[in-house]
């Protein structure tokens, strides 16, 4: 039963396949900006997988403690944490302006108007 | 002044990274254009001293705050990303110093110094992606050029604009969390971040699954981002409705540097080995080049506008260098490298072109371009030898690129193909072509006057225009230097 062992592994992909799914097929621009989440999160959980030691403890330096768990992928997670949040962020303003500018965030919406417009 | 030589590489990013927030402090376009282009020509001389100095005294290593390299990040200076700074910071500045008119015209007002703050941002990201030696870090510039390009694209105030820069920023997203992936399971397996680092260890663990789905993942990432084959969809809207310069200055950088990132993992982290003997990747490189350098040069060739048939041929044109790195030999990378270095001369020339007649028609339509060829002489005449350098005509740098690439594709013995790459010139030579019958045979609309742009556009288009013809005279410069590029990235010494 190894392959059970490694649950979070499991959960990553299934996050992550969902994500993608709905960046691909939801014409809805916000549902696109929420599966981009998912997508990132699942990356967010492999990275913090893959630094736990099993039985170790938080990286903290004291005398009882002699196995950590590796504490790099998390800081490197945090990071991407904050690179997500700025391009969240991004993206929804961007759908804020789109939102005035067409009054729809569907995107066959859009492109029929883009479409009925003849400057290029 | 020896102090500040020994933090060249830290001090090329840092530059523009600061100057960026103070362009919004200063609240004034004309003011923080001016600080924006002192700070990139800045980026541009740092360059040069670090080229100078690689080319002199062989790499540079940079311990980041000191910490000295596994653990620390370490910025890596060779002869390939001290080419590819270079490029970089040369397109930024000289597009950046003819900017400010066409950028006055296309941005709303009190948007401006917030455009040139994102151009900053995008240039320290570009530029930090070259110089960094750690995966990692590649990554948090990436986005940090990325998120910033976004901007610049929605900044353009076409309502289009906006859907282009949306559908960059999740195509743009899905191929930078493809890249993490790739970084985090090459970590799983080496336990470093360190490309010369993970490059040593990785030998070790090559025949692991793990490193076979870091590496499709990080091909597909870095594809996404160089718009590779069927992986360009977001760049041609996003290069039409940008405002022109912005275009300008992509044109001549965004993809590039993706080029470079698959260059470094590929050769410097991989190996050629592992990429091109055990993977086999030529086999899905080249098909998707000449599929790339086929198809769109045909689309381009039926645009209407000509802004987007350019950016059409931009894709073909990374299939140009694409096809190069599939050789795998030292004449292929020498013919990639030095396509980077003068497609970026080409393409942001040919793109200030579309600037100055942006700036004076409002349009890049090709219908408006009858009789421009009279109207807008000094332009027009930019956009003619921009062209044959695209085409590759000889005395242009697009015919030093591919002379090259013909002579790698002839000592693989590959001929085909050579005749291939001449007639999809001839694809290059239609799509030019239908610009220059219009602007030169047709009759301008009625009462259309002579509207030359202006100097300050016109003389950093010309300095571009003279770079295509000067570098495709005297090519020894940039020859000599991709050749060693190519040497490096193979290991091997000449």
């Amino acid at each position: 039963m190894e392959a059970l062992g490694l649950y979070n592994y499991w959960l990553v992909i299934a996050l992550m396949m969902t994500g993608f799914y709905i960046v691909i097929t939801s014409p809805n621009l916000v549902k696109k900006i929420i599966g981009l989440n998912i997508f990132q999160a699942s990356v967010f959980i492999l990275y913090i997988s893959m630094g736990k030691v099993a039985g170790g403890s938080a990286p903290i330096l004291a005398d009882q403690v002699t196995l950590y768990s590796n504490p790099l992928p998390h800081v490197l997670i945090l990071t991407a944490i904050v690179v997500g949040v700025a391009t969240t962020a991004m993206g929804l303003s961007l759908v804020v302006r789109i939102y005035a500018a067409y009054g729809s965030m569907e995107e066959d919406d859009i492109e029929v108007m883009d479409r009925s417009e003849t400057d290029g | 002044m020896m102090l500040l030589t020994a933090h060249l590489p830290i001090l090329q990013v840092i530059l523009p990274l600061i100057a960026a927030p103070l362009c919004v402090l200063l609240r004034g376009p004309r003011l923080a254009w001016g600080l924006s282009v002192l700070a990139s020509w800045g980026c541009f001389a740092i360059a040069i001293a670090l080229l100078r100095q690689v080319l002199a005294e062989g790499s540079v290593s940079y311990a980041l705050g000191g910490w000295a390299a596994p653990w620390g990040i370490e910025y890596r200076v060779d002869v390939v990303n001290a080419f590819v700074l270079l490029i970089v910071s040369g397109i930024s500045s000289v597009v950046l110093s003819g900017a400010r008119a066409g950028i006055e015209a296309e941005v709303a007002k009190d948007r401006i110094e917030l455009l040139y703050t994102c151009w900053l941002l995008c240039l320290a990201g570009f530029l930090g992606i070259a110089v960094t030696g750690d995966t990692f870090n590649v990554f948090v510039f990436l986005e940090i050029s990325a998120i910033s390009s976004y901007a610049l694209i929605a900044l353009s105030g076409r309502r289009r604009a906006l859907i282009a820069s949306f559908r960059y920023l999740i195509m743009g997203t899905v191929g930078a969390t493809f890249i993490v992936i790739g970084v985090g399971l090459l970590y799983m397996v080496t336990g470093t971040l360190n490309m010369a680092d993970i490059g040593a260890r990785l030998p070790a663990v090559a025949e692991s699954r793990t490193v076979a789905a870091a590496f499709a993942f990080l091909t597909v990432g870095i594809g996404l981002k160089m718009a590779l084959f069927p992986l360009h969809l977001w760049l041609p809207n996003a290069y039409t409705y940008a405002p022109a310069p912005v275009t300008a200055f992509f044109a001549g950088t965004a993809t590039k540097v993706a080029v470079y990132l698959l260059l470094r993992f590929t050769f410097t982290i991989f190996g050629a080995d592992y990429a091109f003997a055990t993977v086999a990747m030529e086999w899905i490189l080249l098909p998707l080049a000449v599929l790339g350098i086929f198809s769109a040069s045909l689309v381009a060739i039926f645009q209407l506008d000509v802004k987007r048939l350019l950016a059409w041929s931009s894709i073909a044109q990374i299939g140009y260098m694409v096809l190069g790195i599939s050789l795998v030999s030292v004449t292929g990378l020498t013919a990639s490298t030095l396509h980077l270095f003068n497609h970026a001369l080409i393409k942001s020339a040919l793109f200030m072109t579309m600037a100055c007649v942006f700036y004076r028609i409002g349009s890049t339509q090709l219908a408006d371009f009858a009789g421009l060829g009279r109207r807008m002489p000094w332009t027009m005449a930019a956009f003619v030898v921009g062209g044959l350098s695209l085409i590759g005509i000889p005395l242009t740098v697009g015919f030093v690129s591919k002379w090259y690439l013909i002579l790698a594709l002839l000592e693989r013995g590959w001929w085909p193909l050579s005749v291939f790459v001449v007639l999809s010139s001839l694809l290059a030579v239609m799509y030019v072509w239908r610009v220059v019958e219009m602007a030169y045979l047709q009759p301008a609309t009625s009462n259309a006057k002579p509207c030359e742009a202006p100097a300050s556009i016109l003389i950093p288009t010309w300095a571009l225009v003279l770079a295509n013809l000067y570098f495709g005279i005297d090519s020894s410069l940039t020859v000599g230097i991709a050749q060693r590029a190519a040497e490096s990235l193979l290991g091997v010494s000449s």
